[in-house]
């Protein structure tokens, strides 16, 4: 503590508070506008709009930079501080355009002006910039800009971006988008972390102002809650004007800090697009099936007449009923939605497991980290990360595999950059470069499929070495006898053959990770969606285990969630093997718990996954679906067959937003709640918990998903009333070990809390498994294995490996990004990246139509050169509709896990004479 | 798209539009070897305290090969691979400092110091005499014939000689608006000057050699001052 006087009054500082924080602490209000008083600003000083008088000293100081010590005597109102800063404001405001006409009249700087009453200057005016227009969210006036130099702290040190700069020099500096280019040409990632720290209108968000850049819209209300879109569940607050969603800002939300990525801040009008569904749809008489049928989301009639919510209810429910009736309690199944909230997920799957009378309930977990998923269960018995990502922070080195987190995560890897400006090392290996890549200690490009040849190579290292710590294996952990003896066939120079990484690099990095401090594993999709998903997750299991980076500060395994609340279906049992929290179906005591808890008979047999589930609509044993929130007729491999599944079936319900792809074949539409007008609680991939609260109204007829749940249960004869998503998550957490001290009325206090929590007014644990395991021994279980090919190799007739995934402005099957002016202007068609070099090899070029193949179908894309994608490698995100990347992909399934190869399979490419390409 | 480019009234020539920006770069032998020299100048992790050097590198090697010295593009993005800098913090340095050329310039820089110093002893003559011969009207412009390209600088740190024109690497000093006009009918023949006092003073000795230290002996014959311009 710092004693000294401010105003003539004794105050006290904590070490490293400021001037500015200090006075602030104490009511007492110091203009600033270079300063953003926000997690992860620094203060920079620029601008003198703060400055103070400090007794002894020959010249003012900034508050805002200005750090206290023993005895200083401040003081922040004499008339020479004051008369400064008001001369600073007047030289400022001598440039702006005049209030009336300002960009944004309540900007910061605007309403400092008008506080310290200097809203005129006596000075003559610059010469000023004229606007840039050219991104589509954002609008760059700078002739409001002020030099502050805060979009620079936003994009350089916050987002780490690196987009823009201070260009040129006195009176000429000026902030630039890379080379001074228009910031829609620039490689702008559309964060929007600089227009939420602009403080004087100079960068705004494009939806508040006219054509003559004056902002004409204000918010009327504005509600917290949270982001959509992926597992960092940001936190955001939505303005809302007449009841529409008009922009949006990132809050201090223990995940994102005020952080948002492009979908999150720009994404949100998806939810008033025209399409959205607003009266029931009951599939007209004599319009038949087909598996190939497609049916325009803006003119459902062809295929689909309105229909009452009596009407559509009775009929989705009779046809289950009848089903069930007819052949028994299997042929009935159900997908739950990963974007759903728990109490949602929770009943979907109670639905599934007592109105069905079966566990046939599965979600998009099966399509990407069911085989993490696996592994964690068999090795440490919980399903969940044991470390937020911002633990990187903590961590002396970062080891990414198989996870591009600036595109899928773009906020978790703000944080992970942060940490590499702060000298953390980071080690990213990927089959394809990334953004990250360009900031790695090790970037190792790894032959496609080779993970576990390319792990098990660092695991004999550290075990070769004796870099293990030996002390975390004995205390904690088993199987490590078996892992060495199987291991030393994996030695680096072999596994370098198989992964195309050198052994050298290999030693390195297994050297690196073992005997860091601290090091933290992040991994995503390319680890799990492989017929050897599983195996991939136990040897990172294994290597976390052997060197003991796991349970403390900076170290841990975080599997990086894919869909906002992925964790939280996948805990709340929407999974065929296990009931809420992991509880297996067929273990006879949870059974029986389960039975007397929901007081129903319950099938102890596990259920059907996604994939599975398909194939048994194939063999005729499954008739009936009920899918909410999903779109299996886009996100399944090998869609053909998925597809014709859907056609086949003898009833099928789709709840959704909009007429999916899926919804293409059913028999009964129902008009679902958008996240953004829903109640309920969602867990980040963090194991956060979180609510998120209704923003705007539903449009037309349409209902909440908890509510159409409720109201298909009671027609399948379960006299359900739950009255809300209160109610439902307060049985769920009863049956849910895992939400132990974490209340309804706890959330809506502190809105976000972490899983496990000791006691209802303790902090959640953050870090799990500082001493030992929640296995029957208390010990973690090393599992070795064995290096095995993907399903389907390259041959002669397809030469080539195809990899799917995503692209930073497309969401999943983009049913919502394609629906959001902004994402899809930003991201209009679709496209396979191919490698510069491999273009060029077989005469093609950047921007030609081509037909990718597999055995399984073929679309035709567009091509864009990227040189992170490997030689001899298509990447093609699976969001576009009109060349649906799992048209191709390999329903192989990982024998574990039950996941697809998204990841790998063989492919050929053929040039098109002529651009045949359709927008559906 | 700007009406007002921001770098224009400051005349170093920092415009980043309508420049036709070469797409490749590549560091030739000579810049690498110089650019070893520099790198390893400092400690390991710190190289990005290079980047000065690297574009000093880069513009020499501009003229070397196009005659024009300036930095492209795609050069400080090489510059900024090889230091393990972002782009945007070498395109921040590159425009901040007038040294530096962000779009093709003629043959010959003629860089005009007009602080006050030089402009009390004379840079008004100098500037006009520059426009004479050049035919230049306004700043960071090239001449008709591509030799010239007219930039006002800030001190140039000969004061003692003042007033003085850099023209390209070299400073020429004790001008006047005659000996201005000489000086660059010589470059635009081709040759090449003799850096330094064009009065034939000696480094900055006084005018009329030295007033003190006279009586100093054995020291040898002093070194050769630059010989006076011929008179047209
Ligand atoms: S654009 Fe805004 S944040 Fe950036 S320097 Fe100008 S006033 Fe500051
Ligand atoms: S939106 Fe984000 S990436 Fe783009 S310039 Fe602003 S801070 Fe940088
Ligand atoms: S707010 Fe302190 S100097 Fe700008
Ligand atoms: S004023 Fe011209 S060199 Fe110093």
């Amino acid at each position: 503590m710092i004693s000294f006087e401010l105003d003539g009054t004794a105050v006290e500082a904590a070490s490293g508070e400021t001037l500015w924080q200090v006075a602030q602490r104490r009511g007492i209000a110091i203009p600033h506008l270079c300063y953003a008083p926000q997690p992860g600003y620094r203060p920079d000083g620029n601008c003198r709009a703060c400055m103070v008088e400090i007794a002894g000293e020959r010249v003012l100081a900034p508050a805002c930079l200005r750090r206290p010590t023993e005895g200083m005597k401040v003081s922040t109102q004499s008339d020479r501080a004051v008369f400064a800063r008001r001369m600073v404001m007047e030289l400022l405001v001598a440039d702006q355009p005049p209030r009336a006409g300002a960009h944004d009249p309540d900007s910061e700087f605007w309403r400092w002006a008008e506080r310290i009453d200097v809203t005129e200057s006596r000075f003559p005016a610059a010469r000023r910039w004229a606007p840039d227009t050219s991104h589509i969210a954002m609008s760059v006036n700078l002739d409001a800009c002020i030099q502050c130099g805060l979009c620079v702290r936003a994009c350089r040190e916050v987002q780490v971006n690196d987009v823009i700069g201070m260009a040129y020099r006195n009176a000429a500096a000026k902030p630039v988008f890379d080379f001074d280019d228009p910031m829609g040409e620039s490689t702008c990632v559309a964060c929007g972390e600089c227009v939420q720290a602009c403080p004087t209108g100079a960068l705004m968000p494009a939806a508040l102002l006219d054509d003559a850049q004056q902002r004409i819209h204000y918010a009327d209300r504005s509600v917290d809650s949270l982001c959509p879109y992926c597992g960092v569940g940001c936190q955001v607050t939505y303005h809302v004007k007449q009841d529409r969603i008009l922009h949006v800002d990132g809050r201090d939300g223990p995940a994102n800090r005020r952080r948002l990525c492009v979908k999150g801040r720009f994404g949100y009008d998806y939810v008033t697009h025209p399409h959205r569904l607003t009266v029931p749809l009951i599939r007209r008489e004599g319009v038949p099936k087909r598996a190939d049928d497609r049916v325009d989301p803006a003119n459902p009639w062809t295929h689909f007449r309105e229909a009452s919510w009596e009407e559509a209810l009775d009929r989705a429910g009779a046809g289950f009923a009848r089903i069930r009736a007819a052949h028994g309690r299997g042929a009935l199944a159900g997908f739950g939605s990963a974007k759903g909230s728990n109490e949602e997920a929770y009943l979907f799957q109670k639905l599934v497991r007592l109105g069905f009378g079966n566990n046939n309930v599965d979600h998009c977990t099966r399509l990407c980290h069911a085989s993490s998923v696996a592994a964690l269960m068999e090795g440490l018995n919980s399903g969940a990360v044991t470390a937020p990502f911002a633990a990187a922070l903590d961590a002396d080195v970062i080891f990414i595999i198989g996870a591009n987190p600036s595109v899928n995560h773009p906020v978790a890897a703000t944080f992970i950059k942060n940490a590499v400006k702060r000298g953390a090392k980071l080690i990213v290996a990927d089959p394809r470069g990334q953004a990250l890549s360009r900031l790695a200690t090790h970037a190792l490009r790894f032959t496609p499929g080779t993970d576990v040849a390319l792990i098990n190579a660092l695991l004999h290292t550290i075990i070769a070495e004796g870099l293990y710590d030996r002390q975390y294996i004995e205390g904690y952990t088993e199987g490590f006898e078996a892992l060495r003896e199987r291991i030393a066939g994996f030695p680096p120079e072999r596994m370098a053959e198989v992964c195309g990484v050198p052994a050298e690099t290999l030693r390195e990095v297994a050297r690196l990770y073992a005997t860091s401090r601290a090091a933290i594993l992040f991994w995503g999709m390319g680890i799990s969606q492989h017929v050897h998903g599983t195996d991939n997750a136990r040897c990172l299991i294994a290597l976390a285990l052997i060197t003991g980076q796991i349970g403390r500060t900076g170290t841990g395994l975080h599997p990086l969630r894919g869909q906002n609340n992925v964790q939280g279906a996948s805990d709340a049992g929407l999974i065929p093997m296990v009931f809420p929290d992991y509880q297996p179906v067929d273990d006879p005591k949870v059974h029986a718990w389960f039975e007397a808890f929901w007081q129903a008979e319950l099938d102890d047999r596990r259920g059907l996954t996604v994939v599975e589930i398909m194939r048994a609509v194939h063999a005729g044993t499954i008739r009936g679906m009920y899918v909410e929130g999903e779109n299996p007729a886009m996100s399944d491999p090998d869609l053909n067959h998925a597809r014709t599944a859907l056609a086949e079936l003898e009833h099928l319900v789709v709840q959704d937003l909009f007429l999916t792809e899926t919804a293409f074949h059913a028999d009964v539409v129902l008009p679902a709640s958008a996240f953004a007008e829903k109640t309920g609680t969602f867990t980040n991939t963090d194991r956060r918990v979180q609510l998120a609260r209704p923003v705007v109204p539903m449009p037309g007829d349409a209902r909440q998903d908890w509510w159409i749940i409720q109201k298909i249960a009671r027609r399948l004869g379960l006299e359900w009333n739950y009255a809300g998503p209160a109610e439902i998550f307060a049985e769920m957490a009863a049956s849910m070990p895992a939400l132990a001290n974490i209340t309804w009325e706890r959330l809506e206090r502190e809105g976000a809390v972490t899983y496990p929590v000791d006691a209802p007014d303790k902090p959640g644990n953050e870090i799990i498994f500082g001493s030992g395991f929640p296995t029957a021994s208390g010990r973690a279980r090393i599992v070795p294995a064995d290096v095995a090919p993907p399903d389907e190799l390259p041959d002669s007739d397809f030469d080539m490996v195809l990899s799917t995934g995503r692209v930073l402005e497309h969401w999943h099957t983009g049913s919502m990004t394609r629906r959001s002016v902004a994402l899809d202007e930003l991201e209009p068609e679709a496209i396979a990246f191919l490698a510069p070099r491999e273009l060029a090899r077989r005469g093609l070029h950047a921007g030609a139509m081509i037909s990718v193949e597999t055995r399984r179908g073929a679309i035709e894309i567009k091509i864009r050169a990227d040189r992170d994608v490997a030689p001899n490698m298509i990447f093609i995100p699976f969001c576009y509709a009109e060349a649906a990347a799992n048209l191709l992909t390999n329903p192989a399934l990982d024998p574990v896990g039950k996941i697809p190869e998204f990841k790998f399979c063989a492919a050929r490419i053929r040039p098109l004479a002529s651009p045949l390409y359709h927008r559906s | 798209m700007l009406e007002q480019k921001g770098a224009e009234d400051f005349g170093d020539g920092s415009t980043a539009d309508g420049v036709s920006q070469p797409t490749e770069f590549g560091f030739d032998a000579q810049s690498e070897a110089e650019i070893a020299e520099h790198i390893k100048k400092y400690p390991p992790g710190k190289q990005a305290s290079a980047v000065l050097p690297l574009l000093y590198i880069v513009q020499g090697q501009m003229r070397r090969q196009t005659g024009s010295a300036w930095v492209p593009r795609v050069a400080m993005d090489a510059v900024a691979a090889r230091l393990g800098m972002a782009p945007i913090r070498v395109y921040e340095v590159a425009t901040f400092y007038l040294m530096f050329n962000t779009s093709p310039i003629g043959r010959h820089h003629l860089q005009i110091c007009r602080t006050t110093p030089c402009w009390l002893r004379g840079s008004d003559a100098i500037e006009a005499a520059c426009r004479e011969v050049t035919g230049i009207t306004g700043w960071h412009e090239t001449s008709a014939d591509g030799l010239f390209t007219l930039s006002e600088v800030e001190c140039l740190g000969a004061c003692v000689n003042a007033p003085v024109l850099q023209i390209d690497d070299d400073m020429y000093e004790d001008l006047d608006h005659d000996s201005t006009v000489r000086l660059l009918e010589a470059f635009r023949r081709g040759e090449k000057p003799k850096p330094g006092s064009v009065t034939g003073r000696l480094t900055s000795a006084p005018e009329g050699g030295p007033t003190t230290l006279t009586t100093l002996q054995n020291q040898g014959p002093p070194p050769e001052p630059a010989p006076p311009l011929p008179a047209e």
